[in-house]
């Protein structure tokens, strides 16, 4: 096409945001490294250089404190767009998160609330153990009072930007850096698609279908949709038709698309890069269980990280990361298997 | 906080007196009336009384304007109260009814008022204080001079999230005061007991903020540096640490049995330094007020109180269908 414009997803979270700080004076950045380097994944660059250091704001190294600190100015009618650069650190500042962000909606009982995007780095693979490797999609999710959303690629990465920054509440966007683009974490191409100039919202808690398919439904969000679009394009060559299902949002969560899906296929397969128990996968098949559960032909499966520390070495990462081999291995078992009468 | 001062006659007028005295002592009756309610069975949880501190919120509310903001931790009656806010919604909240500020979904430990500019109300040992630098930066980055007072206890100035917010403030020049209550005991701890350097407000010079300890039984003195803090906050000179030394009379919360303290102690405060015995003083023998005339105050305060009391019972359990409702905006 002529006239593609392909960008990363870095450059699709950068474009958003610069595009909605332009029509929104009350919008404003502020995080570790974020204006003169630009962001350690990319998603804030350019922004110092056009909005300035007053609106694209360099914090200490305080989470607690700017974190409380854009929880306060949203309350008092501000847009924060707030990155903490890895979902691993918020340890240090999850009673901002949890406790205040999260609850002074329900708390003032609906007199305020708390319109910020907090944006953090998820997952692994590159060797970088497990203090900077964790996707946490769980963890947050699993909290009432905010929205979670993780795009798989730079369209869903700008139109969530821009729904995240327009919503009424918290919204808590979490970018997988082996999408980012950045070429020291290695490309996914798939991540790197045409992005329109103007503005659109892609809807919060609205998931996509992928790719289309018959035999079995791959579910899963960020990196490991296109571990499963990846999948569905080996198992096609081998007779079995496979539809990916791109959650974008955890918080909604579609469950009509989920549970659509398999009432189609019959067979359900959960990626997640998260720990694999209490997790996003259970649920997913709770959803399909506790209401469809004679649409199932075969017992859902799920593909998650294994519930251990992530590791250093390189090869026992990449032995416990979902990956394309485990799903096609696992839809070959559901297509051959049926549920004992 | 050594004897009873003889009644000076300061520089304050007659009406000033007769507002501080009524304003503090709705919050005492207010708050007394709740640990009865308390009692009765017909508040629930812990339930943190403002007794004995009241000259703090009120001396400090009187030298604010429309557009300051003010945020605290759960010991949050008093502060509401003196803000402007309805003893009803209040005392409706503490009982868990839909006519509570929050509906009832928040409680003792969480209210707010938009139209108070009270930003809650929380229940996290210092949490607030982080959320108070943000009030402020909001009204810095619009350009006008609202100044925030942003309110935390003495157990809360040893936690580090405190230290992260005076950087950042005066980083950042923030129009923020941070208003330590220092009531000696962090539940049962005494400060003498957590802290080594017992002048907590100092600590605020390592991060080049200014600040002052306050007789904060001493709702003039209290003011008066309140003005102090406001002015340089409002010429863009902020932030501005104000340690005001205080008592509260009851225990920490409602199931405190007060055994780290002596009632001695709690007498001799109660005697020497009650700031609304203090109040009374200067009115009676400066021979401002009658007798008569802070009789029908007091009366008027009991109507007050006795109405929200009675509004707190009458007001209806929130539905359930409540529990499903500003989860999200």
């Amino acid at each position: 096409m002529d006239n593609e414009r392909k960008l990363t997803i870095a450059r699709a979270m950068a474009e958003a945001t610069a595009q909605e700080m332009r029509i929104d004076p009350r919008v404003f950045v502020m995080g570790e490294d974020i204006a003169d380097l630009g962001g350690v994944f990319g998603n804030t660059r350019g922004l110092a250089e056009e909005f300035g250091k007053e609106r694209v704001r360099d914090t200490p190294i305080s989470e607690t404190g700017f974190i409380g600190a854009a929880v306060g100015a949203a309350q008092d009618g501000m847009r924060p767009v707030v990155e903490l650069m890895f979902v691993d650190f918020f340890g240090v500042c999850f009673d901002a998160i949890y406790n205040l962000m999260a609850k002074n909606t329900y708390f003032s009982g609906g007199k305020f609330n708390v319109p910020m995007v907090l944006m953090t780095s998820t997952g692994g693979g590159y060797s970088d153990a497990g203090q900077h490797s964790q996707c946490l999609y769980g963890s947050f999710a699993h909290l009432p009072g905010m929205k979670v959303v993780s795009p798989s690629n730079a369209y869903d990465a700008k139109g969530l930007m821009t729904a995240a920054i327009r919503d009424p509440n918290p919204v808590i966007y979490m970018y997988h850096k082996g999408l980012q683009g950045m070429g020291w974490l290695g490309t996914e191409k798939g991540a790197i698609v045409h992005v329109p100039e103007e503005p659109y919202e892609v809807e919060i808690g609205k998931a996509r279908i992928a790719r289309e398919g018959r035999d079995v439904t791959i579910v899963s969000i960020a990196q490991g949709v296109h571990h499963g679009l990846k999948a569905a394009r080996i198992l096609q060559d081998q007779g079995i038709s496979a539809e990916v299902v791109d959650l974008r949002s955890l918080v909604p969560l579609d469950r009509d698309t989920i549970r659509a899906s398999v009432a189609k296929t019959g067979r359900l397969i959960v990626v997640d890069e998260d720990y694999h128990s209490f997790g996003v996968s259970g649920e997913i098949i709770a959803t399909v269980t506790e209401t469809n559960l004679a649409d199932l032909k075969a017992p859902p499966r799920r593909i998650a990280y294994p519930d251990v520390p992530i590791p250093f070495a390189r090869v026992m990462e990449q032995y416990c990361l979902p990956n394309a081999d485990k799903i096609v291995a696992a839809a070959r078992e559901l297509c051959g298997a049926v549920i004992p009468a | 906080m050594a004897t009873k001062k003889a009644p000076e006659r300061p520089n304050v007028s007659k009406e000033e007196l007769l507002k501080f005295y009524r304003e503090m002592l709705l919050i005492r009756r207010f708050e007394e009336k709740a640990g009865q309610l308390y009692g009765m069975g017909l508040i629930g949880g812990f339930c943190h009384l403002y007794i004995g501190q009241e000259a703090v919120v009120v001396g400090l509310e009187a030298a604010t304007k429309e557009g300051d903001k003010r945020i605290t931790s759960y010991r949050d009656h008093g502060h509401m109260l003196a803000c402007g806010m309805d003893p009803k919604g209040v005392m409706a909240e503490l009982t868990g009814r839909i006519g509570g500020y929050s509906k009832g979904k928040g409680g003792s430990m969480h209210m707010f008022s938009k139209e108070r500019h009270f930003y809650g109300g929380h229940g996290i040992v210092g949490a607030q204080v982080p959320l108070g630098a943000g009030l402020a930066f909001a009204d810095k980055y619009l350009g006008n001079d609202n100044v925030t007072f942003a309110y935390f206890g003495d157990g809360a100035a040893n936690q580090g999230q405190v230290y992260e917010t005076y950087n950042m403030a005066e980083l950042w020049n923030l129009p923020v005061i941070f208003v330590i209550e220092n009531n000696q005991y962090a539940m049962g701890t005494s400060v003498k007991r957590s802290t080594k350097s017992p002048s907590l407000w100092e600590r605020g010079a390592a991060y080049g903020i200014k600040g002052e300890a306050v007789d904060g039984m001493d709702v003039l003195a209290v003011k008066a540096a309140a003005e102090k803090a406001v002015a340089t906050c409002r010429a863009g000179e902020g932030p501005y640490i104000l340690e005001m030394m205080t008592y509260r009379y009851r225990g920490h919360s409602m199931s405190d049995p007060a055994k780290y303290r002596t009632r001695e102690e709690v007498e001799k405060m109660k005697s020497e330094k009650d700031a609304i015995e203090h109040v009374r003083d200067l009115l009676l023998q400066g021979g401002l007020a009658s007798d008569e005339e802070l009789k029908a105050i007091d009366k008027d305060i009991k109507a007050i109180v006795n109405e929200a009391a009675e509004f707190s019972k009458e007001s209806p359990e929130p539905p359930v269908e409540e529990l499903w409702t500003d989860i999200y905006a």
